[in-house]
């Protein structure tokens, strides 16, 4: 060290650029893309071998007949066929429409709604000290309890479903904000005062950028109780005129007593809310992460 | 408050002086009733001088600098500066949203700076802190010393009188920021920037400035002031600098000392 600084010494001002380049160079940090390989061994490998493992157990309890009864348990291939039938009667992409267009209509809701909720709980005091527990506290309430009222005051239809999914999705969202704003660093506030970035030039430079990354964790876990409570709401309050959604299919199979049809809802449920969240949130909340640098690898 | 250079006597602008610091007192509530942090400080910072606040910890020198940033108010006392100041921090404080460039662009676009002029000022800007072509690096791409560049060019950005440093060199290891003194000596030079920087370390203080000012701790007073006539280029290590700076490290020792007698 000491003789990196005699050098330093002995010219100055022209080798001053050099001398920075230098440091410039051995300090910056290189980080190349994960190879596929790594990526394939690492992150694809292991859930598609856990999957592959549940279905393995699944079929021994049927073959060896551990569960002998095809009414509690279908055998994997009975499921596959009623998949299968509903695929080739054209019907199967009909109930995932059914479902999914109604849980991203009600989503897109939720988030007109509960982007400006959670902005007012955050930077509004009286606001916050009034209903931000309240918010909180309704986290916690399972939204499958908002069906019955709201069959009640809405009736048998679509505006049913999508006040259930906005009861479920909104706090969810509107939290994720308030805390995401919560977080934001005292030190950007002040960068951004000094900077000139105050009131409502503040708010949209600053803070709302800063807390991106909750409001975003928000955006996914309102996207799971969307979905959760929209299968609540079709489960429970199944109606022919409504046209056959996921949840639908579910209480058609327990009412006609087919297992195999039970467990094609059940996997369909999931798959696609998996999907979606893979396909769209997870993506999202990688890309604000790691563009922060706060994506730690490995 | 002479100054050696004779750049500062042909002034920037029509001020008198980049900050002035009347009279100011700062007192905080604290467990034991309001406690004084800054006790009746008089300072003036003059068109295009360098001046360092130096003190130990308690001495309230970030609190004069929120104070002058107009951050915070006084309790008592006046402050007045030339055009709304720009600060640095110790930590960098550059969004980690933006890109480096977009950074500085956001400083311009705060001021007013019409869309199609920013790119290109941000470039100069750049290229003013040698990190021509980082433009679109992330923030966490850079090393801590290009981070303290970028936060600079940002502050350049505001094109303010004054530029107000808050430790801006205190986390960066010994070799960096020993560069970014040369840098920002040749910067200030280059710009005929007033700065008002804080620091606990004298041998930066001395370094760097024209007039270095003492604080006593607890509360925060004047103790004593230096002028600085070492001409540039100047180094740390530089005999000199080293012969004011053990004078100033020994009164400063006492200022400590007084603190520990009762």
């Amino acid at each position: 060290m000491a003789s990196t600084e005699t050098t330093a010494k002995d010219k100055d001002g022209g080798d001053l650029a050099g001398l920075e380049a230098g440091l410039d160079a051995l300090e910056t940090v290189q980080t190349g893309r994960t190879p596929f390989r790594q990526t394939l061994t690492q992150k694809i490998l292991p859930p598609l071998v856990a999957v592959a493992l549940v279905l393995a157990v699944w079929q021994a309890l049927v073959s060896f007949k551990i569960v002998d009864d095809p009414t509690k348990l279908p055998s994997p291939g009975a499921v596959w066929h009623v998949l299968r039938e509903a695929w080739l009667q054209g019907e199967l992409l009909g109930y995932i429409w059914t479902s999914v267009s109604r849980g991203l209509l009600g989503f897109f809701f939720a988030l007109l709604i509960g982007t400006p909720l959670g902005l007012l709980v955050a930077r509004v005091k009286v606001v916050r000290a009034a209903i931000g527990p309240i918010l909180s506290g309704l986290q916690s309430l399972p939204s499958v309890a908002w069906v019955p009222p709201a069959v009640i005051w809405l009736g048998l239809n679509n505006s049913m479903m999508y006040a259930v999914i906005l009861l479920g999705a909104v706090p969810s969202i509107a939290n994720g904000l308030v805390s995401g704003v919560s977080q934001v660093p005292p030190l950007f506030l002040r960068a951004g005062r000094t900077l000139g970035a105050t009131g409502l030039k503040g708010t949209w430079h600053i803070v709302l950028p800063a807390a991106l990354p909750g409001y975003v964790a928000g955006l996914k876990q309102g996207w799971a109780f969307s979905w959760r409570s929209l299968m609540a709401a079709e489960i429970i309050a199944s109606f022919p005129d409504l046209g056959v959604g996921l949840g639908q299919l579910l209480e058609n199979g327990r009412n006609a007593s087919d297992m195999a049809m039970v467990f094609e809802a059940i996997l369909l449920i999931l798959t696609v809310g998996i999907a979606i969240d893979l396909l769209i949130f997870s993506p999202l909340e990688r890309w604000v992460l790691r563009s922060r640098g706060l994506l730690v690898k490995g | 408050m002479a100054t050696t250079l004779a750049k500062a006597a042909d002034g920037v602008g029509t001020a008198t002086h980049a900050a002035r610091i009347e009279h100011v007192s700062k007192s905080f509530a604290g467990p034991a009733g309001q406690q004084l942090v800054l006790d009746d400080i008089t300072l003036d910072v003059a068109p295009g001088e360098f001046v360092t606040l130096l003190g130990a910890s308690g001495c309230g020198k970030s609190t004069l600098l929120n104070l002058v940033a107009g951050l915070d108010r006084p309790t008592a006392g006046a402050i007045s500066t030339d055009g709304r100041p720009a600060l640095m921090f110790q930590e960098h404080a550059l969004f980690p949203w933006l890109t480096a460039g977009k950074n500085i662009e956001l400083a311009l676009k705060l001021r007013g700076v019409p869309k199609n002029e920013r790119r290109g000022r941000a470039e100069e800007l750049l290229e003013l802190v040698r990190l021509k072509g980082a433009h679109g690096k992330r923030v966490h791409e850079l090393s801590g010393g290009m981070r303290q560049r970028v936060a600079l060019a940002r502050a350049l950005a505001q094109e303010s009188k004054l530029l107000l440093m808050d430790e801006p060199f205190a986390a960066l290891d010994a070799i960096t920021r020993d560069v970014l003194h040369d840098e920002l000596t040749r910067i200030w030079r280059e710009t005929r920037l007033s700065v008002l920087f804080v620091t606990h370390n004298v041998r930066e203080a001395v370094r760097l400035a024209e007039r270095v000012v003492l604080l006593s701790s607890r509360p925060g007073r004047i103790a004593r002031e230096w002028t600085v006539g070492i001409p540039h280029p100047r180094r740390i290590e530089d005999t000199a600098v080293a012969e004011l700076s053990v004078e100033i490290t020994e009164e400063l020792r006492g200022e400590i000392r007084r603190h520990g007698q009762h």
